[in-house]
């Protein structure tokens, strides 16, 4: 069989979502982001909630994701956009609002917001990707950062006495009432992206059905402020990362696991 | 037994040659060329065609979403 006898419109099984726009993603090549607005938008578009779905954009790589993904999206102050979620979520009870943060938005600036909207149990989606780092200010050193971890502000590596254990958001937040499902997924290889896209999946059903707060942290690589090539920074994630950050659920249906 | 067998297609200009593709490829089908998009990336495409079973693997990893995946049913 010619290529061209498969490359037909009737045998295509797999595309870019019509959720994302054309624009070129401004993301490193190989960076997690790119697969977890894909896997968002894809999940959106599959549960036909896309002309009822809100987003909230972060401020960090990820700042720009009203330009790619094609819904109605807004952007919040720095670390604010569980507050500005609430807001939406509250006029509109009716909308699927969820954020889009990193871990320097999310665990940062952004921990009292975060904290009190899980406490509150807001009816929102929050997506958190943990890169361990600052990337888009030059990879300095983030609340999530690895122990011995170098960054540009910690060229030593991070030092538990002085600057702190690195910050489990998804433990944390587990163990609040308001939260009724808190799970933590990677999407570096097809295994975790189908994982996620699933849990994603559960996520917004959970708004569908009005339950509260849903929690998913997306384990991700930051290539360029880890100094490594794609591929390479995978591996360090599957070394290091997750033996810190263990992928799987954590609180499903409201119990803690 | 009824055999499948895919394709894929890669959009060269969004392609940012990351490589993520190549290592979740079972098949093994996909490599880098050495000419570069306008971007100055090296872009995937299939070295090994005919072992492609339109898995969607490639696809799902790909942040940029440069690929497309064709799929079809081959009776004997």
């Amino acid at each position: 069989m010619e290529l061209l006898d498969i490359i037909k419109p009737e045998n295509q099984v797999f595309c870019k979502t019509k959720l994302m726009t054309d624009t070129a993603l401004s993301y490193c090549p190989g960076c997690g982001h790119g697969t977890a607005h894909n896997l968002a938008m894809e999940v959106i578009d599959e549960m036909g909630i896309s002309e009822d779905t809100i987003g909230v954009a972060p401020v960090g790589c990820s700042v720009l994701a009203y330009d790619f993904m094609n819904i109605d999206i807004t952007q919040a102050a720095h670390g604010r956009a569980p507050a500005v979620a609430t807001a939406i979520t509250r006029i509109w009870p009716e909308k699927y609002v969820f954020t889009y943060q990193g871990d320097g938005d999310l665990a940062a600036i952004g921990t009292a917001e975060t904290i009190h909207a899980c406490n509150r149990g807001e009816n929102i989606v929050i997506i958190f990707v943990n890169n361990g780092i600052y990337g888009m200010t030059g990879g300095q050193m983030a609340p999530t950062t690895l122990e011995g971890m170098k960054s540009s502000t910690s060229p030593y590596g991070r030092e538990i006495e002085t600057m702190g254990s690195p910050l489990k958001m998804t433990e944390l937040i587990a163990n609040l009432p308001g939260v009724q499902y808190a799970t933590r997924q990677a999407v570096h290889t097809h295994k975790h992206a189908r994982k996620a896209k699933k849990a994603l999946k559960k996520a917004f059903e959970n708004t569908r059905n009005k339950k509260g707060l849903s929690f998913v942290e997306i384990v991700s690589n930051c290539n360029s402020g880890w100094k490594m090539t794609p591929l390479e920074s995978n591996i360090w994630m599957e070394e290091n990362m997750f033996p810190y950050f263990p992928l799987g659920d954590i609180k499903v249906n409201g119990k803690l696991k | 037994m009824a055999k499948v067998k895919g394709a894929i297609v890669v959009d060269t200009e969004t392609c940012k040659g990351c490589e993520v593709c190549i290592p979740v490829c079972p098949e093994d089908v996909i490599r880098m060329t050495t000419e570069v998009n306008r971007k100055g990336y090296h872009y995937a495409y299939m070295e090994n065609p005919e072992a492609c079973t339109g898995c969607t693997n490639c696809g799902i990893v790909c942040p940029d979403r440069a690929i497309s995946v064709y799929r079809v049913k081959v009776t004997a």
